[in-house]
């Protein structure tokens, strides 16, 4: 972007012209932070010189508040830290407790196929309102409405799965809570079916539209080797250019068998970004299809007593079954000493839960690594040097959750 | 050609000898303690010979009577490879004891590490020389504790007894929090 010099043709010499910077306060309430994110720039003109971004507003201590209650107790405070795609936190956090126990194989395949179906729902999800919410920062408004009617669509599966649409905590340590509901396959496959005619719309409004590639070409850009540097992850990474996906390099849930691509795009800037969003939206639909269509019938929960909660049906009835509830809720299972860390592919990048566990009933020590903190690094490196109004695009291409950010 | 850990650690082997003082296999993942002197050499080593450019990971564990040092902060770094099959992790973990809360930073190997390093720090006070800008992260600036240290009670928002018995034996306690007396009531009750 060439800056405009006409000061000097109208006005001769400046050099007697006294010019200093600015420093603007941007946030912690500002509408396109998308939460209570504070950044505070240091303006020449309309220029950002320096950029210092302030976090912790939100900050409610989970790893703290985690070590003092039971492992399956700490499930409704993952989907509260990616409350975009809670449905991903959750899977995240249940996969990690399945390996410090080690029953990763007693999962019944299909609770593994159903986590995997309703983790590429999540990540629709979340790429649906990172564009949507990008745009809408832009001033495209109906791009957002689009993408707010589809993402309803989502929200409408989760609620038969789970009973709930945006705090799920769904899964269970072993597999899930209750068998999937019978008309589960119909309403995904309906939505498999509805869904790409949004996506085309949503790709038609905005791919080739000039004002959106003006407003997101060439801006926030971020190099392949600064990205990796930073350690960024997620479409960031991949928009610089690194195929980085952690479905593909560790793979967990049986990811390997199945057939998708890891979109990436050369550019490196807030474009190439939506670009691979869209992309793996597609991506995401394939792996849904794949699922859908070998969803295997049989149990849904491991048949393991001293971990899974017995059924609602003999607790009732059988004294033995009380017994065992009422240790598992208060006790909780005890997993063998040791240290895990599990890595998932969420939407916004590599979210990593790592556990200790002294083999009480209580996680010793509970760490998680969320993409949105580490992504959010990146934005005084983008945004340095460009325009106050490219600092929006900046921050709304990096989609980040200040839920997570501050955890 | 998958990447086998054991190469790395016979290189670390021939460029540092004393460096690695326990390797440990839990679950499929592999968890070097480094010498915490070693460190940066180390890392440095594994990123320019072994390509493990990517940083993924900074945090530390409190643990509070259970080891000796006190704190342990683990790195996890991580390397890409040619095909996804290529891609390996390893944890290096260093012991930090509780009379010397210092490590050294490593941000000048990953820019990454900056936040990460910033976190360790807001949470537990490990201090990482050579961090160009180690201030708090997540809690208010003027906070006064170290949140995720076991002996921070979270009822009381205090450091629990067992710090104020410490520093009474000491002699150095400033009664303001002490958990022994009654706390005063502010004329307004």
């Amino acid at each position: 972007m060439e800056r405009i010099e006409f000061v000097s043709e109208e006005f001769g010499d400046t050099s007697s012209l006294k010019t200093e910077t600015l420093l603007l306060n941007m946030g912690p309430q500002h509408p396109s932070t998308h939460g209570v994110l504070r950044v505070l720039l240091r303006l020449d003109g309309e220029y950002v010189v320096k950029a210092t971004t302030h976090i912790g507003y939100l900050h409610r201590g989970v790893e703290k508040l985690c070590e003092h209650i039971t492992y399956q107790q700490c499930i409704p405070y993952t989907d509260r830290m990616d409350y975009v795609a809670s449905i991903c936190s959750n899977i995240g956090y249940i996969l990690t407790v399945e390996k410090l126990l080690g029953i990763q194989d007693e999962v019944p395949e299909r609770a593994k196929v159903a986590e995997v179906i309703l983790f590429e729902l999540g990540r629709i999800e979340s790429h649906l309102i990172g564009i949507g919410t990008n745009a809408l920062d832009l001033g495209a408004m109906s791009v957002f409405m689009y993408c707010f009617k589809e993402r309803e669509r989502v929200y409408d599966i989760l609620e038969i799965v789970c009973g709930a649409r945006m705090t799920t905590s769904y899964p269970r340590v072993g597999g899930l809570p209750l068998d999937l509901p019978e008309n589960f396959s119909e309403v995904v496959r309906n939505f498999i079916k509805v869904f790409p005619e949004t996506l085309n719309e949503v790709d038609k409004l905005l791919t080739r539209n000039r004002l959106w590639v003006d407003r997101t070409k060439d801006v926030a850009f971020i190099s392949a080797e600064d990205a990796i540097d930073l350690g960024l992850t997620g479409p960031v990474l991949r928009g610089s250019g690194v195929p980085y996906d952690v479905r593909k390099a560790m793979p967990y849930l049986d990811y390997e068998n199945y057939d998708f691509e890891v979109p990436v795009a050369t550019d490196g800037d807030a474009y190439s970004r939506y670009l691979c969003r869209m992309e793996e939206m597609r991506q995401s639909l394939r792996i849904i299809e794949q699922g859908i269509d070998n969803l295997p019938d049989g149990p849904y929960i491991a048949d393991l007593p001293e971990i899974v909660l017995p059924e609602k049906e003999l607790v009732y009835t059988r004294m033995e079954s009380l017994i065992r509830h009422f240790v598992l809720v208060y006790e909780g299972f005890k997993p063998p000493p040791g240290e895990v860390r599990l890595a998932v592919e969420n939407p916004k990048g590599e979210l990593s839960y790592y556990l200790v566990s002294d083999g009480s009933g209580q996680p010793y020590r509970m760490r998680v690594r969320g993409p949105s903190f580490v992504n959010l690094q990146a934005l005084s490196k983008m945004v340095e040097g460009s325009l106050l109004a490219d600092v929006i695009a900046a921050i709304g291409s990096l989609d980040i959750v200040l839920g997570e950010v501050d955890r | 050609m998958t990447f086998e850990p054991q190469t790395a650690l016979d290189s670390i082997n021939r460029h540092k000898p004393s460096a690695i003082l326990e390797v440990t296999e839990f679950r499929g993942e592999t968890t070097l303690l480094i010498n915490k002197l070693d460190l940066h050499a180390v890392a440095s080593h594994l990123k320019r010979n072994h390509g493990f450019v990517f940083l993924a990971d900074i945090t530390a564990v409190d643990y509070l009577g259970l080891r000796n040092p006190r704190y342990e902060v683990l790195y996890v770094v991580h390397r890409f490879g040619e095909g996804f099959e290529d891609n390996a992790r390893l944890n290096l973990r260093i012991g930090v004891p509780e009379d010397r809360l210092r490590a050294t930073s490593v941000t000048n190997i990953w820019k990454g590490a900056d936040w990460l390093e910033r976190e360790v720090y807001d949470m537990f006070g490990i201090v990482f020389e050579g961090h160009p800008d180690l201030r708090r992260i997540l809690m208010p600036d003027d906070y006064d504790y170290f949140p995720l240290r076991k002996d921070f009670d979270v009822r009381n928002r205090e450091p629990s007894k067992r710090c104020f018995e410490r520093e009474l034996e000491a002699g150095k306690l400033d009664f303001r929090g002490s958990l022994d007396k009654p706390l005063e009531k502010s004329p307004n009750n």
